[in-house]
């Protein structure tokens, strides 16, 4: 392996406060019943700012300012404006895209190879696909003058923080519909960011008011009478408790929840580009990803050289400084999140399965968890049933196509799936199979702003991205 | 011969109503019946629900499976074997004009099979050298509350919807007036299609319907004929437990005369996307 000089991506692009209010009617306001709490990098434990916490008090204040915007500004007015604001932010974002790049990988832990090469530009791509819908959607198929729906309550991840932000707030704006978002309570600062973008775009007060936050301040915004559309993106437990939270009121509900993916790979795939594309499925942001490959279900011929391949590929991978451009593993999000995986990965070789890690020395500080893959995981085993949101890969194998997507399904969970193979018809007749959101054959892990993402049965309901993402905050 | 001299009237044979499961007519299980249009009527249990839900499983696959032409036509012949018994109908108590709706709503849907695909899903023109395609799939089992009235109309205007993309379905008929939906099983068991895509149970809602909203292997409910606002909001509460799509009861009463848009039909679609590279 080179030896790769570090090659730091430098952290004075980007100035921290000391303490964050909240956003609320356009200013950063103290907490009037809430308290605050700290966000740290996750990679050095350093504390990066103080964030204050919002209390159902705050909660109901950002509630009522997004009611009043709704009612008096963005409303009524025209979609043409709206787009012109959006397109604001989409250009804002593309032009301080170093500066949030540097700011997510710092309170999130993810190679700035990452979110410098994925979140910044699909955050601002976004802004910019549903711009251009705010004065069209007369022509989305929801007929001839679909409605926005009021004000939106939307609880997003810690995973991909900006990119989760722009997934919630860009439609549910291009629609007309003004927003209360609470980011996760780990990954609060590029939100407080965007929050000053508002600000310099001139976007009106109330439209977007953030609320940071942990589960209570979530609770107190999904719950709150006064919001009518609820979108989450996290957790399948958390997403059952929202979904029993808003029955019987007329919130309009979009859950995007856990995964389990199968990542198929069939005897004739070339075995390079797999290999690649296996890494990307799990590796990729630590992880920590909801639609990540973490099954990896590979033909029985060619198991022993794709795991060869694999385990070689994987010994390349360099974990460390998130900030340094040669990363391709950051630090686990936060200790709870890495207790979480320490646990499932003891339960795998508990329950017989072999562990196996590349040798790499991990940092002293921070939270870090070695690239892993399971071998000997039978189906019923914890880590091939459970989402383990870490750098954790679980192998299966099969012997035929049928069994390949039984064992797939064979999951509560249905937001993805990969399948690698040379044959254009195995392809189609296998993603036709798999009850899934999205399949990805012969790649895995992209992302667009015009492509639908979303899940089938336990992953959720509802769809981001493309024409279909303005159904969400449309009163259709 | 007889000689009684009197006029002789024949004595009719009356029907017994009972469940559709799996494309045959049980009793319920539980032995229960209850007295409603002058008939005695299936009263459904719990076990006969459980039944209901393993028989619209098993036809998940195969009408999934089956090409949208071929459920096209099959809708379609529901809709002629529906035209054949308008007068069945009517004797049962449904007006006419009902029973014509029913008829025409039905092949109003059928034709929607092979278009749903192409209204609700396309090509996505994703920043990157591939292949990216959406498309709609049926979600799979879906429970049904149908309105208790126009139990016809009403019926066919909830079953249809569901069905057309796919889906397999557990219905629980309108409870005071059941007869209508027996009859239709009768004509959905003699339209080729297959057995399970419909289930019919009779009984009482409030027995059945939580039973419905908990199975873990339903996948969508839909609640318009719930009347009662404290049941349906504890049937979504259950079927927040696997995370079913759920069609809430409308606000206020439904016209159900009125162009019924798609909705019904979308509730119940999952969107797959699917990339592929391209290059040479």
């Amino acid at each position: 392996m080179f030896d790769y000089a570090p090659a730091p991506e430098s952290r004075s692009v980007v100035t921290i406060r000391d303490s964050y209010g909240l956003f609320i009617d356009g200013e950063f306001v103290d907490p009037t019943d809430g308290g605050a709490r700290k966000t740290v990098n996750p990679a050095t434990e350093e504390v990066l700012a103080e964030v204050a916490e919002a209390g159902p008090g705050d909660v109901d204040r950002a509630v009522a300012a997004a009611r009043a915007a709704y009612q008096r500004v963005w409303g009524p007015m025209p979609g043409r404006d709206r787009a012109k604001y959006l397109f604001r932010i989409a250009r804002a974002l593309a032009e301080r895209s170093r500066e949030l790049a540097v700011l997510e990988s710092l309170d999130n832990g993810k190679p700035i190879r990452e979110s410098r090469d994925v979140d910044l530009p699909l955050a601002s791509a976004h802004f910019f696909y549903y711009a251009g819908w705010a004065d069209k959607l007369p022509y989305a198929g929801f007929g001839p003058d679909p409605r926005p729906l009021g004000v939106a309550g939307q609880v997003i991840p810690w995973n991909f923080p900006l990119l989760m932000l722009a997934w919630k707030i860009a439609p549910a704006l291009a629609a007309g519909n003004t927003v209360v978002l609470k980011p996760a309570e780990t990954t609060p600062l590029t939100a407080l960011l965007f929050a000053e973008i508002c600000q310099q775009a001139d976007l009106p007060p109330g439209v977007v008011n953030i609320v940071t936050g942990a589960g209570a301040t979530g609770q107190a915004v999904v719950g709150h009478p006064d919001v009518d559309k609820v979108a989450f993106t996290g957790s399948t437990d958390v997403g059952r408790q929202i979904a029993r939270a808003v029955a019987g009121s007329r919130k309009k509900l979009t859950l995007e929840l856990g995964g389990k993916a199968a990542n198929i790979v069939f005897d004739d795939a070339p075995i390079d580009q797999a290999v690649e594309g296996i890494v990307n499925g799990i590796f990729f942001n630590q992880g920590h990803v909801c639609c990540a490959g973490s099954r990896l279900l590979v033909q029985e011929s060619i198991a022993e050289p794709l795991l060869e391949s694999l385990k070689r590929r994987m010994a390349r991978l360099r974990v460390g400084d998130p900030l340094d451009k040669n990363t391709d593993v950051g630090a686990i999000n936060s200790a709870a999140q890495l207790d979480r995986i320490r646990t499932l990965a003891a339960a795998g070789t508990d329950e017989g399965a072999q562990a196996w890690s590349p040798p790499c020395d991990l940092p002293e500080q921070g939270f870090w968890f070695a690239p892993t893959l399971f071998t000997g995981v039978s189906q019923a085993h914890r880590i091939a049933r459970e989402e383990i949101f870490g750098p954790v890969l679980s192998v299966l194998t099969f012997r035929t196509p049928d069994e390949a997507i039984a064992k797939a399904n064979n999951t509560p969970y249905g937001l993805s799936a990969g399948i690698w193979s040379e044959k254009g018809s195995r392809i189609l007749w296998a993603a036709d199979r798999l009850r899934a959101g999205v399949v990805w054959a012969n790649t895995f892990n992209k992302f667009d702003p015009t492509s639908p993402f979303g899940g089938y049965q336990e992953s959720g309901y509802g769809r981001e991205g493309g024409r279909h993402g303005l159904e969400a905050y449309l009163d259709v | 011969m007889s000689d009684s001299g009197g006029v002789a009237t024949r004595v009719a044979v009356r029907k017994t109503y009972k469940l559709f499961i799996g494309g045959k007519f049980p009793r319920s299980e539980s032995g229960r019946t209850y007295q409603v249009q002058d008939s005695n009527v299936a009263l459904a249990s719990r076990k006969d629900l459980r039944d209901a839900v393993v028989a619209a499983r098993a036809a998940v696959k195969g009408w999934s499976g089956a090409t949208a032409y071929n459920r096209g036509q099959i809708l379609y012949r529901v809709a002629e074997m529906l035209e054949g018994r308008r007068e069945q109908f009517v004797a049962l108590g449904e007006p006419a004009g009902e029973v014509d709706a029913a008829i025409d709503r039905w092949v109003w849907y059928a034709g929607w099979s092979d278009k749903l695909p192409q209204v609700y899903g396309g090509v996505n023109p994703v920043a990157g050298p591939y292949f990216n395609l959406s498309t709609p799939e049926p979600t799979g089992v879906v429970g049904v509350v149908a309105p208790a009235e126009p139990s016809l109309l009403g019926l066919v205007s909830v079953v249809a919807p569901v069905i057309v993309s796919g889906n397999t379905s557990v219905v629980l008929a309108s409870p005071t007036r059941p007869l209508a939906a027996v009859t239709l099983a009768e004509v959905l068991a003699t339209s080729d299609l297959p057995g399970g895509v419909v289930n019919v149970l009779t009984g009482t809602i409030t027995e059945t319907a939580p039973w419905l909203a908990s199975h873990l292997d339903v996948d969508a409910l839909d609640l318009t004929g719930v009347a009662d606002p404290q049941l349906a909001v504890e049937l979504e509460q259950a079927a927040a437990g696997n995370l079913k799509r759920v069609l809430r009861p409308a606000v206020g009463s439904v016209d159900w005369s009125a162009d019924p848009g798609t909705r019904r039909m979308t509730t119940f679609l999952e969107t797959k996307t699917v990339w592929h590279p391209k290059g040479t």
